[in-house]
């Protein structure tokens, strides 16, 4: 066990610093930075700020009305906004796409009405579409703020017969200001790595990420010092911007969604408000989405061969991903009930972006085998690793809970190692570890990172034909293959939740 | 939660799914010739299929395909993978890629000697063209009364252009060529003014071209050829390229063999099928371009109304090659802003 | 008979000081001051607490070296003392076989420990379906089933209501009436102690004093019992 846990460290160590030192001998033999390398780094940082902003700025009054309203299929809501955690990039471009592109519906309605068309490529999409992505998770964390405020306050504000602006300079101003700064870090970090969303909807030079630079460098120029220079760059912003992170206070994962009595909510125009903001949320997350199946539902039975064989192909990388997941989680997380270093060799995972590591990996082992040829393999475990962070986040605070609640009771009564871990631990890990998985899952079916530089004909994956298809503007069959990868996704996070996490086990 | 013996036979199904679907030269009865091409040279629409059943016909091999998005990638794909390159034969670099493509040692002299119809005079010792055109945008009619006549108009119009990156694409090279050739050191201010023009720039010409169909774009850079295309297959007299008073660039494109084939006899017998009568007589018609060897039937009627430009613009392949660099830099600042 | 011998127990600035003896059958209330160390004097035999210095002794036999398993004692803890996702059955089967593996007669004598904690008909259920005083009565089960000789309670009835705590208690002697242990009860209340306890060891200042009999203490007790009483 401890060996197993030492080796995984090692392992993912060599993954992120191997690649890191990788890329920064390689990046020594570079050309140098020249103006468009700037632009890149500028378009990083502003698409992540924008796209923080926007996603922020937006939750805000989302996440207020639905923290203080009650209403059937609110709950529903607040489980939907967790969706595009597991939902593949590629299928909300396509929703968008379908949505706001040049021959989407809010253009037609736009042209009715003689308004100028909107245009999605370049900044705009690559900041709607990470807005689009983001919203959710802001609105969630922003939730959880709102869950926080003791109700004694609300009661407090209610018998002492606070306006609105007083309640939201007293009560809520103050949460905001606590909670405000951490989600703004977690959306700017996550925009900062973007890839598949700048590869489709970015446009030129003028909207490109350095990610997308590094897989320009490396698919159009050749230019493997280029691309370790800018892993480089890239490396260090994401470090940069993960200490700063650090620093902020981030709402805790907990509760959310609270229905505890609380003074009824202001009516009138407050009301009106309120239902305003929830409702056009729900409407720019669900339109994309209902459009994608819409228009892609009669072309799955449809689709070219090679969907279905790129489908094979990504659902044997999803498994492989999800067991070396399972591998190294289980590992970590039997090592962190004792110490606290597999919890920051885990989060260390989100240091280096997939680009870096990949281009990090291409160098080191180029000089040895023929790159292409692990296309697969490297995926997997690229994904795994990159999923890593999350399935701790969630297993160790469980662990450690379980261990806390139920170590004496299974010393007391003599248990072996294998009854603890079987009796205590993972009926209490099962649920936790089953929506980490299938999360890891779903991530690996819907990724579109590192497999861009090592993939050759005969290795794709579905989100490479995906891309394929958009590209060749086959609207039709990649809103299919978008219905088939959403099912995917989802199917593959159901079935691993319900598989590993249990019907009715009970945390 | 996890089983180990699962795990580790996955991973190696996984290692092994790779190479497995590689081929087994010496296991295979018959001897198979691999073609690195463009994307849309192996379309169903794109002359691939056709050629590959010709080839077949008489070659007793198995001719496959390996597309590598558009011809610049393809290039860089070529770089990528070396001396491990499964390719034997490449089809579709121009004549703005192929000093690259010599500098690398990629490619092997045909020793072939071909007649050709080609607007330039063609002495090559490692590569054999097979089509040409001149580059040019294309507009729809129906929605652009009155085309631009220059770079200088196009610039001056509130026209949306969809190009493609020159770094991955042919024509998107192709392009820059065209701007260093028609304006020399001025170029950088042709490509700020251009700028503002440029809806997006796609990796590749389907892309761009797909874009410019579905109307996201006014203009696409394509070739004075393609309104063929919508003429002879879709009966749609819509399409038109504009013509330019700088004159229009040239591509050329080549096939050359793969320094490190293991299929050298097959590899020249399918050079010498690149100027055959077969092969000349399916190209116009599926990859839109001029046939480098005018076909026995001649060109169908579509292509008569194209337009003609007075003045052709093509660089040598090794001042090409020379200007590559910097007009790429140019390029990048310019739309970087 | 439990003894402990010049232990000391030292957990950072923490420190505390027992030697005594407690004779077998005794039933004994451990009262003191919050911060005391009334928990730790019971973790300490039980086995989550180490020493410093000392010896526990049952019987003449060192057991401060054993695993808290093997040491002749059931502890109850003030919660947690049931794995929720486990039934009542499961739960109280975990003190005769941690695997779960049990053969018919270990099956009757679960079954019959539930019907003497007044459980019949309960042995299926969750501990989250169960009220405050069924898990009480899950945990004693098992403690009569494991009947060794020493059972120590770390307040497992602190949340329950006067008349239900009354019931626990009565309980807690009828078993170590059935199988004759020796009781340590952590509780604040001298009602308890009196109803259960012939003895209150007093835990106060660092010092674990040898337990006293109940009413004599009550009736005059030394400052330090005097000051937490009020």
């Amino acid at each position: 066990m401890k060996t197993g846990a030492a080796l995984v460290a090692a392992l993912l160590l060599a993954l992120n610093l191997g690649a890191l030192v990788a890329v920064a001998l390689r990046a020594e033999h570079s050309a140098g930075w020249g103006g468009a390398d700037w632009a890149a780094l500028r378009f990083t940082l502003w698409q992540a700020a924008l796209s923080a902003l926007f996603s922020v700025a937006l939750a805000i009054p989302v996440a207020r009305a639905l923290a203080r309203r009650r209403f059937g299929g609110r709950r529903a809501l607040i489980v939907l906004m967790g969706a595009p955690f597991i939902l593949p990039v590629l299928v909300a471009v396509v929703g968008l796409l379908a949505l706001l592109g040049r021959n989407g519906i809010l253009n037609d309605l736009l042209g009715l009405v003689g308004l100028p068309r909107l245009q999605i490529y370049g900044l705009h999409g690559v900041v709607l579409a990470h807005v689009f992505l983001n919203l959710p998770l802001s609105v969630r964390l922003l939730l959880q703020g709102w869950a926080r405020i003791p109700s004694e306050h609300l009661r407090l504000q209610a018998a002492l017969g606070f306006g609105g602006l007083a309640r939201f300079r007293l009560i809520e101003a103050p949460m905001l200001a606590r909670i405000l700064p951490g989600t703004l870090g977690v959306v700017f970090l996550i925009c900062l790595t973007s890839f598949a969303v700048a590869l489709t909807l970015g446009g030129g030079p003028r909207a490109t990420t350095l990610e997308l630079a590094i897989y320009q460098a490396f698919r159009f120029d050749f230019d493997l010092g280029r691309a370790a220079l800018l892993a480089a760059v890239q490396a260090g912003v994401g470090l940069a911007a993960l200490l700063l992170l650090a620093r902020l206070a981030l709402p805790e994962a907990g509760a959310v969604g609270m229905d505890r009595p609380a003074p009824a909510p202001p009516g009138g125009l407050a009301r009106a408000l309120d239902a305003t903001a929830i409702g056009l949320a729900a409407l720019f997350l669900l339109a994309p989405l209902t459009l994608v199946i819409l228009r892609g539902l009669p072309y799955v039975a449809g689709l070219p061969p090679v969907i279905w064989w790129a489908t094979g192909r990504s659902l044997l990388v999803a498994g492989a991903s999800v067991l070396l997941l399972a591998l190294f989680a289980g590992l970590l997380t039997a090592a962190a009930l004792r110490r606290t270093w597999p919890e920051i060799l885990g989060a260390s995972a989100l240091l280096a972006s997939p680009l870096v590591i990949g281009t990090g990996l291409f160098l080191m082992v180029n000089p040895w085998i023929d790159p292409q040829r692990l296309a697969l393999p490297v995926t997997a475990l690229v994904n795994a690793a990159m999923a890593l962070p999350f399935v701790l986040r969630a297993l160790i605070p469980a662990a450690r809970r379980a261990e806390a609640d139920f170590a004496r009771l299974s010393a007391s009564l003599g248990l072996s190692p294998l009854a603890h871990w079987r009796l205590v631990l993972w009926p209490r890990l099962r649920r936790p570890a089953g929506f980490a998985l299938g999360l890891g899952a779903a991530l690996s079916l819907g990724d579109l990172g590192v497999i861009v530089l090592f993939a050759q004909t005969g290795s794709e994956t579905l989100p490479m034909e995906m891309h394929r298809l958009l590209g060749a503007y086959r609207s039709g069959d990649s809103s299919g293959a978008a219905v088939l990868l959403l099912g995917l996704s989802l199917g593959a996070f159901v079935a691993l939740e319900r598989l590993i996490g249990g019907r009715d086990a009970e945390a | 939660m996890t089983n180990p013996t699962l795990a580790t036979g996955l991973l190696s199904a996984l290692c092994l799914a790779v190479p497995a679907t590689l081929p087994l030269a010496a296991s295979a009865q018959v001897p198979e010739l691999r073609v690195l091409t463009y994307d849309s040279f192996t379309a169903e629409w794109g002359p691939g299929p056709q050629i590959e059943a010709a080839f077949e016909e008489t070659c007793g091999c198995d001719l496959v395909f390996e597309s590598a998005g558009d011809g610049a990638a393809m290039l860089a794909r070529l770089m990528l993978t070396g001396d491990r390159t499964e390719a034997d034969v490449v089809v579709g670099l121009d004549t703005n890629l192929t000093a690259a493509a010599l500098d690398a040692g990629l490619i092997a002299e045909h020793g072939l000697s071909p007649d050709l119809d080609l607007p330039v005079a063609w002495d090559d010792a490692h590569f054999i063209p097979f089509d040409w055109s001149w580059f040019a945008f294309v507009y729809d009619t129906t929605r652009v009364d009155t085309p631009p006549a220059s770079f200088a108009e196009l610039i001056d119009s509130d026209l949306s252009v969809v190009i493609q990156d020159p770094r991955s694409s042919t024509p998107g090279l192709g392009l820059l060529m065209w701007v260093e050739a028609a304006y020399g050191d001025e170029a950088p201010a042709i490509w700020e003014g251009l700028a503002p023009r440029i809806l997006t720039v796609t990796p590749g010409w389907s892309e761009a071209y797909g874009l410019f169909l579905e109307g996201e774009a006014d203009m696409v850079l394509s070739y004075t050829t393609s309104p063929a295309y919508h003429v002879i297959a879709e009966d749609d007299e819509t399409k038109a390229a504009a013509l330019f008073d700088e004159g229009h660039y040239m591509q050329v494109e080549v096939a050359g063999i793969v320094a490190g084939t293991d299929q050298p006899d097959l590899a020249a017998q399918f050079m010498a099928f690149v100027t055959s009568d077969t092969f000349q007589s399916i190209i116009p018609e599926t990859n839109w371009m001029y046939p480098a060897v005018m076909p026995e039937a001649g060109l169908a009627e579509g292509f008569q109304g194209l337009i003609r430009p007075e003045t052709s613009l093509l660089f040598p392949a090794d001042e090409a090659q020379a200007r590559r660099d910097a007009a790429l830099g140019v390029w990048r600042d310019a739309l970087a802003r | 008979m439990l003894r402990l011998e010049k232990t000391d127990i030292t957990l950072g600035s923490f420190r505390l000081q027992a030697d005594l003896s407690i004779a077998d059958g005794a039933r004994v209330a451990v009262m003191g001051p919050s911060g005391a160390g009334k928990s730790t004097l019971i973790g300490a035999v039980a086995g989550f607490v180490p020493l410093r210095s000392g010896q526990v002794l049952w019987d003449e036999t060192r057991i401060d070296t054993l695993a808290p398993a093997k040491r002749p004692l059931s502890i109850l803890f003030q919660d947690n003392n049931l794995l929720p996702h486990l039934s009542v059955f499961d739960n109280v089967a975990l003190g005769v076989d941690p695997n779960l593996r049990l053969k018919p007669d270990q099956r009757a004598a679960v079954m019959q420990a539930l019907a003497e904690t007044g459980l019949d008909g309960l042995e299926a259920r969750k501990p989250g379906q169960l009220s405050g005083g069924q898990i009480s009565r899950a945990g004693l089960a098992r403690v009569l089933l494991r009947a060794r000789p020493v059972i120590l309670l770390d307040e497992p009835f602190a949340a329950l209501g006067p008349a239900l705590k009354r019931q626990m208690l009565d309980l807690v002697a009828r078993i170590a009436d059935e199988t004759g242990a020796t009781v340590l009860m952590i509780t604040h209340d001298p009602g308890d102690a009196r109803r259960l306890c012939d003895e209150i060891l007093l835990v106060a200042d660092g010092v674990a004093h040898p337990p006293a009999p109940t009413e004599a203490l009550l009736a005059d007790p030394p400052p330090a019992l005097k000051a937490y009483l009020g």
